[in-house]
């Protein structure tokens, strides 16, 4: 069995996000250093908080500030920070109940190591040098030996517009493997052959293969060289130019059943006007230099194929 | 809720499970590669074709693979064409077998196949899992799944319920038992390791694992006749609390306790428990939700300690404990499933075999 194969995958994506009357106020508030709670219909006051009480779903709109110093009530060291999170050097997660809050913050805590913190210890927010509207504006927490501090005693006015959407990065590095069956199908094509896999039940053979009879749900092993030529069995012009696609418009897009498939692949048809295309017209592919897979197929000059040889393949 | 409450529904019962090997990595498998072997265990169990199941359900998180619905070509492992009834959760397969026993109940199909899987192996998981949290004040900061698990467990011990030598029994506990579970990932004595994140120690955390899962469901009689002694499901209910971390108690685990009143837990003794506690803690915080003292037999498979297959270790609860009755070495079995961080949602389904 060849060597699956792997490759780095990263799935990154800026989410943009609107925000709600309430955590609007919030993400506003601590761009000017002002940490605002909500509060409950029973008295309670929520930080972060929500547009909705969490016990009885009533929509909360009462802003009120707390203080930008608290006591923590749960803690845990981490001593590898890891990529995104609030500090490079190890320091504590921490959920922080703020002076004048019934719930708590989570955070970080930068602090010099697990024996400096305790639960039920005072700290005080850390603001971010640039703010910008998000929970990151407050850079993190730090100890703190002195008062209390006022509800809304650090604010720093602005005249920036009220915030009210947020942009939150996200990357995921994966390492991609295939899986045995495609991973076949790919070291094939790198020397310009097209394998397929054989269902033992229904005798369809699959390209490219996934391990598995979709139809009669068993494993297929059985590989079966297919084509190279094939036929066209349906196809589309494109008139319209995809942004980055080194394609002249209009052409055409084909489903082509390769000599020996049980169904058809995609494939772009060059060699021939894209008016002279049509289903049944016989095909092969067309290899550019140090590609991955076909650059198209053009016509073979055969007669077309029949309709009733291809028709189950549409 | 429970069959009580509804009078004149179906029985409806788990009549077959199966489940593979968990390991740490499975390049060589694309997710149906993985999953087909269990599909065919599962149906070979009954004797059914996947043309005579009537309702297909499945669990999975594209976010393991990083692929967009990649569940869709987990599909061709079930043999999708003729067209079948079909419906997906992203979410543990547990919640896939909730889904399927409604329809069951509605009396639209007389069997179902739940299926989940979970490959964690090509991403890093704990990053992963940081994409479910509250997208606007917690998963900026990126809080991993081990640490948000630390806070509970630091949570435990300020309360005053654990300290770090309690939370190593447990793990050891779990890989001990676990020798008997030749699908189970850490088997045997596994060093407490060092903090991941302080009080939780590489031995209070989950192994990172790949694997899939399947149960079949049938209602009534079609049930005795698929299995000789059906795991009758009695009562099942899922809660779900707070989105918040620092509004709720994490010493406490108050939807798995009021989700096992409403299954009906509470109405008699269980003799077995099978637990979704992916850390040490957790274990901890369930026994105490859903008052299990000694004579509860808790995670005879070795648990999610032992392994871990993201999406599929809730169903692997809910087929241990049916796999006991189904051998007759239970009578009574609660099973529990659990996802989001800090136990945010639960699921208990309370199984009963015939009376012998």
């Amino acid at each position: 069995m060849p060597e699956v194969l792997k490759a780095p995958l990263v799935v990154e994506f800026p989410f943009t996000r609107s925000l709600g009357p309430v955590q609007s106020a919030f993400l506003t508030g601590l761009r000017e250093r002002l940490v605002l709670g909500v509060r409950t219909a029973d008295g309670r006051t929520l930080v972060p908080p929500v547009e909705y009480d969490p016990v009885t779903a009533e929509e909360l709109h009462e802003l009120v500030e707390v203080a930008a110093t608290g006591t923590v009530t749960t803690w845990a060291w981490n001593h590898a920070p890891r990529r995104g999170q609030p500090l490079a050097t190890p320091f504590a997660w921490v959920l922080v109940r703020l002076d004048g809050a019934g719930t708590a913050l989570l955070h970080a805590l930068d602090a010099p190591g697990p024996d400096a913190v305790h639960t039920g210890m005072r700290v005080r927010i850390r603001w971010a040098e640039n703010r910008t509207g998000a929970i990151t504006d407050i850079a993190c927490f730090e100890p703190h030996d002195g008062e209390p501090g006022r509800p809304g005693g650090e604010r720093q006015e602005s005249d920036g517009e009220r915030v009210t959407g947020i942009v939150a990065p996200a990357r995921l590095d994966y390492t991609y493997s295939p899986g045995r069956a495609q991973s076949a199908y790919i070291e094939a094509l790198s020397t310009r052959r097209t394998v397929g896999e054989r269902c033992p039940s229904c005798r369809k053979v699959y390209v490219p293969p996934r391990g598995a009879c979709p139809t009669c749900g068993v494993p297929t092993a059985e590989q079966v060289e297919v084509g190279p030529r094939g036929t066209v069995t349906t196809f589309c012009i494109v008139n319209i130019k995809a942004k980055n696609l080194d394609i002249e418009v209009p052409y055409v897009y084909a489903h082509i059943a390769l000599d020996g498939a049980g169904l058809a692949l995609h494939g772009r048809i060059g060699g021939i006007p894209y008016d002279q295309v049509r289903m049944g017209l016989r095909v092969e592919p067309v290899w550019t230099d140090g590609a991955r897979y076909p650059d198209h197929y053009r016509p073979t000059g055969e007669p077309d194929a029949d309709y009733d040889a291809y028709k189950e393949l549409l | 809720m429970t069959r009580e409450e509804t009078p004149g529904v179906r029985d409806i019962a788990i009549v077959a499970f199966a489940q593979t090997d968990v390991l740490r990595t499975t390049d060589e498998l694309s997710e149906v590669e993985m999953l087909m072997p269990v599909l065919h265990s599962v149906l070979d169990r009954t004797g059914l074709k996947t043309a005579d199941i009537g309702f297909t359900c499945s669990g999975s998180s594209d976010y393991l693979a990083g692929r967009a619905f990649s569940f869709t070509l987990a599909l061709d492992g079930v043999g999708a064409w003729p067209p079948i009834s079909e419906s997906h959760v992203e979410m543990d397969g547990a919640w896939a077998l909730y889904e399927a026993w409604t329809k069951l109940l509605t009396g639209d199909a007389d069997t179902a196949l739940v299926y989940s899987y979970g490959k964690s192996s090509p991403g890093s998981l704990r990053d992963v899992l940081t994409r479910q949290l509250d997208p606007y004040y917690v998963a900026p900061l990126w809080p991993d799944s081990v640490a948000l698990a630390a806070l509970q467990a630091q949570a435990l011990i300020d309360a005053g319920e654990a300290d770090e030598s309690a939370l190593a029994t447990i793990g050891t506990r779990s890989r001990r038992v676990a020798t008997l579970n030749s699908h189970a990932q850490l088997r045997g004595t596994v060093p407490q390791g060092d903090y991941a994140v302080r009080p939780l120690r590489t031995g209070d955390c989950p192994p990172v694992g790949d694997g899939a899962a399947a149960v079949i469901l049938a209602a009534g009689e079609r049930a005795r006749e698929l299995c000789s002694r059906p795991a009758w499901i009695r009562g099942i209910d899922h809660r779900i609390e707070a989105h918040s971390l620092g509004v709720r108690d994490l010493t406490d685990s108050p939807s798995t306790r009021l989700a096992a009143e409403r299954a009906g837990v509470f109405e008699r003794p269980v003799d077995t428990a099978e637990l979704h506690a992916p850390f040490s803690a957790q274990e901890i915080v369930l026994r105490k939700a859903l008052r299990l003292d000694d004579s509860v037999r808790v995670n005879l498979s070795g648990g999610a300690l032992a392994a871990n297959p993201m999406m599929a270790a809730g169903l692997i609860r809910m087929g241990e404990a049916a796999a006991r009755i189904h051998r007759g070495e239970s009578d009574r079995a609660l099973a529990h499933a659990t996802s989001g961080p800090c136990l945010q949602q639960n699921l208990v389904a309370v199984l009963e075999g015939d009376a012998r």
